[in-house]
């Protein structure tokens, strides 16, 4: 194995490490909190002649987008970074990237959505976009965001799957925060990530009319491709982070990351950078005997739903923490949860946890909480199917 | 005319013959439109003053440029007569097909 | 595993320095670290809060550190008594101040230890910026680190030029608490 030289950086710096390891060709960037030291790191690392990209300042993110999308259609590996109403603003431009099957990869800082104002975190951004045929994965720490920008290019650009990638990291406790970071030399990257060879592309030599529109005979043929890819990506993302581990001894499961799960009778499936704070207090909780699981769920989609379902097959009761709420239902992550939960022959019962809206910290004793009312549950006691978390005062409940 | 030629579609039978993306190869034309037309439109190219306006307003391409002067290209003309009012001397009139 | 609360106001350096004792930690003492700062806008001026983890093993906790085994108060006038409930029971408080006869020693089992880092910094940057005095300072009361190894942070942090008087403030702050 190769030497890594270890960093101090925070999420954001870490993903512009990532970007410049890829050796990607073309970076667009519209700055927005919390995302906007990545940029800045990468700007800075053009003017020092340490990344040689085609640094391109927009003048929106629809606009980050879709140069984007123009660059990559002419077979360059092509970057963009955004957040919380950026994403919205471009969401016209996610579902096109992924119909036109270019394999940008994008950074999501996972920010809540106005109104109220509010720039700091929580992931109703990303998962209100589900649908618009990305690849969706949500990292833990810096060192995974790291590691997963370079695999999202490996992902993307493969054959079977040319889908765009959203990396996604909470804002401000993932892209703010400074930890540890191995980081492997250009050499050891370009020989894990050749260069992108784009099968179609805008050539003069070859001329293509591309991005074309399509009638009802044809139209349903192109989103079965699509659906077809993002199913292809499955074993791809496997077969990446296998080649990723071999070459820089890291792994982090595939689609997801059972901890502590195989005679866990409670299980708390999350999403993102609560995972750290939930291994520890399932750390805490064993130590006092309690037979408790975590199921960190890393790609939304392609959904796991296979090993989602394998991995709660023995819980008694389960529960999902969403850093959202689609209002009048239930957090996104649980509806996906549960779909994929009934095809078991048991299914225990399953509770929402909403928490960390806008921001609000999750604590320890937060996930210990969820944890108690998950023992209510097993016990065959009422609960409430979703229930807000940590709220700063009192209701009529 | 640098026009492509006219090529028969293959019809995709498998999901393998759909392209990835909506992207194909340029310039690929498949049908005529010359069965539109009712009327054709015939230019008095010894009159002709070689302004282009009709080159350039065709909608279908159909007008080609020759060294000074026009030529329809009755394959592709629809027959719509944008040519005959845009013509700024008048000297595109419109003849019905199969006189 | 030591948690640090640094609190400062915007501009003085408080997050800077909770970055330092992180690299200093990974870096030059193959420990594991998380330095973050108060999330959000940040003014110059207001009081801002930077954060420091530090452990032998690696550290998965993301909420926010309420209460900090120490506590490094970098401007007199942001103290007030109720800055104890931000320690941990046996927590310290280190105060920048010229003045330490007006405030406590302790309040119960929580002690505070003052530095008039603003003189060190006078002497040694030449400038009223404290932050890597209450480093140093931080470093002789908890022992979380070596000296070295915030020295080396300080050097790898910054340019040659700027690191020199700061690697002074880290030092003489360190040996007038370490006496």
């Amino acid at each position: 194995m190769m030497k890594q030289q270890k960093y101090f950086v925070s999420g954001n710096e870490a993903v512009a490490l990532g970007v410049q390891r890829s050796r990607t060709q073309v970076v667009t960037a519209y700055p927005i909190t919390p995302q906007t030291v990545a940029m800045e790191r990468l700007s800075e690392m053009v003017a020092d002649g340490e990344l040689r990209t085609e640094f391109m300042l927009v003048e929106s993110e629809h606009s980050a987008l879709s140069a984007a999308m123009g660059a990559s259609a002419m077979g360059t590996r092509t970057f963009t970074a955004t957040s919380s109403q950026g994403l919205l603003y471009m969401a016209e431009c996610l579902h096109y990237a992924s119909g036109g099957r270019w394999p940008i990869v994008m950074m999501n800082a996972n920010r809540s959505v106005a109104l109220p104002w509010s720039i700091f975190g929580d992931q109703r951004d990303s998962l209100s976009l589900l649908d618009s045929g990305w690849i969706q994965v949500y990292v833990e720490d810096a060192q995974e965001a790291f590691d997963m920008i370079i695999q999202a290019f490996a992902i993307a650009e493969d054959e079977q799957v040319l889908t765009p990638v959203m990396v996604n990291l909470d804002g401000f406790t993932l892209t703010h925060t400074y930890e540890p970071v191995f980081v492997p030399t250009q050499e050891a990257v370009d020989a894990f990530l050749p260069p992108y060879q784009a099968p179609v592309k805008m050539d003069l030599d070859r001329p293509l009319n591309m991005a074309f529109s399509s009638t009802p005979p044809n139209n349903m043929e192109f989103k079965y491709q699509q659906h077809q890819a993002m199913e292809a990506a499955r074993p791809v993302i496997a077969q990446v982070e296998q080649a990723f581990h071999a070459h820089f001894g890291r792994a982090y499961g595939g689609l997801i990351d059972a901890y502590r799960c195989d005679d866990a009778e409670r299980i708390l499936v999350t999403v993102g950078t609560v995972t750290g704070t939930a291994r520890q207090a399932v750390d805490q909780l064993r130590e006092q005997g309690q037979k408790v699981g975590l199921l960190k769920i890393r790609f939304m989609r392609p959904f796991p739903h296979e090993e989602v379902a394998r991995a709660l097959r023995h819980a008694r009761a389960v529960g999902v923490l969403d850093r959202d709420i689609s209002f009048g239902y239930e957090g996104t992550v649980f509806t996906n949860v549960n779909s994929a939960l009934i095809g078991n022959k048991v299914v225990p019962p399953a509770l929402n946890f909403i928490a960390g809206l806008g921001g609000r910290d999750i604590g320890v004793e937060d996930i210990e909480k969820m944890f108690e009312r998950l023992a209510a549950a097993m016990d065959g006691k009422a609960a409430k199917r979703v229930e807000f978390i940590h709220l700063g005062v009192a209701t009529d409940e | 005319m640098r026009r492509p030629p006219v090529r028969e579609y293959p019809r995709p039978n498998h999901i393998r013959d759909y392209p990835c993306g909506p992207h194909f190869q340029a310039g690929y034309i498949v049908d005529k439109a010359a069965g539109w037309r009712l009327e054709r439109p015939v230019i008095d190219v010894r009159q002709c003053i070689n302004c282009l306006r009709c080159y350039l307003a065709c909608p279908e391409g159909a007008i080609a440029r020759q060294a000074n002067k026009v030529e329809v290209d009755l394959e592709f003309c629809k027959g719509c007569g944008i040519c005959v009012h845009e013509c700024p001397k008048d000297l595109i009139h419109m003849t019905a097909e199969g006189t | 595993m030591i948690e640090v609360r640094w609190l400062g106001r915007g501009g003085q350096g408080g997050f800077t320095a909770s970055r330092l004792l992180g690299v200093a930690a990974v870096l030059f003492e193959n420990k594991y670290a998380q330095a973050f700062p108060s999330f959000g806008p940040e003014r110059r001026g207001a009081p801002v809060l930077g954060f420091t983890r530090i452990d032998d093993q690696k550290i998965t906790l993301r909420s926010e550190i309420k209460q900090g085994d120490y506590l490094v108060v970098m401007d007199e006038n942001l103290w007030s008594p109720r800055l104890w409930d931000d320690l941990k029971p046996n927590g310290l408080m280190l105060l920048n101040t010229s003045r330490p006869e007006r405030f406590p020693d302790a309040a119960g089992d929580r002690r505070l230890v003052t530095i008039d880092a603003l003189q060190i910094a006078r002497e040694t940057i030449g400038k009223p910026i404290v932050n890597t005095a209450m480093l140093g300072a931080l470093v002789a009361v908890s022992g979380i680190i070596s000296l070295e190894a915030a020295v080396q942070g300080v050097q790898k942090e910054m340019k040659p030029a700027l690191a020199k008087g700061n690697v002074a403030a880290v030092t003489r702050a360190y040996e007038r608490l370490s006496r």
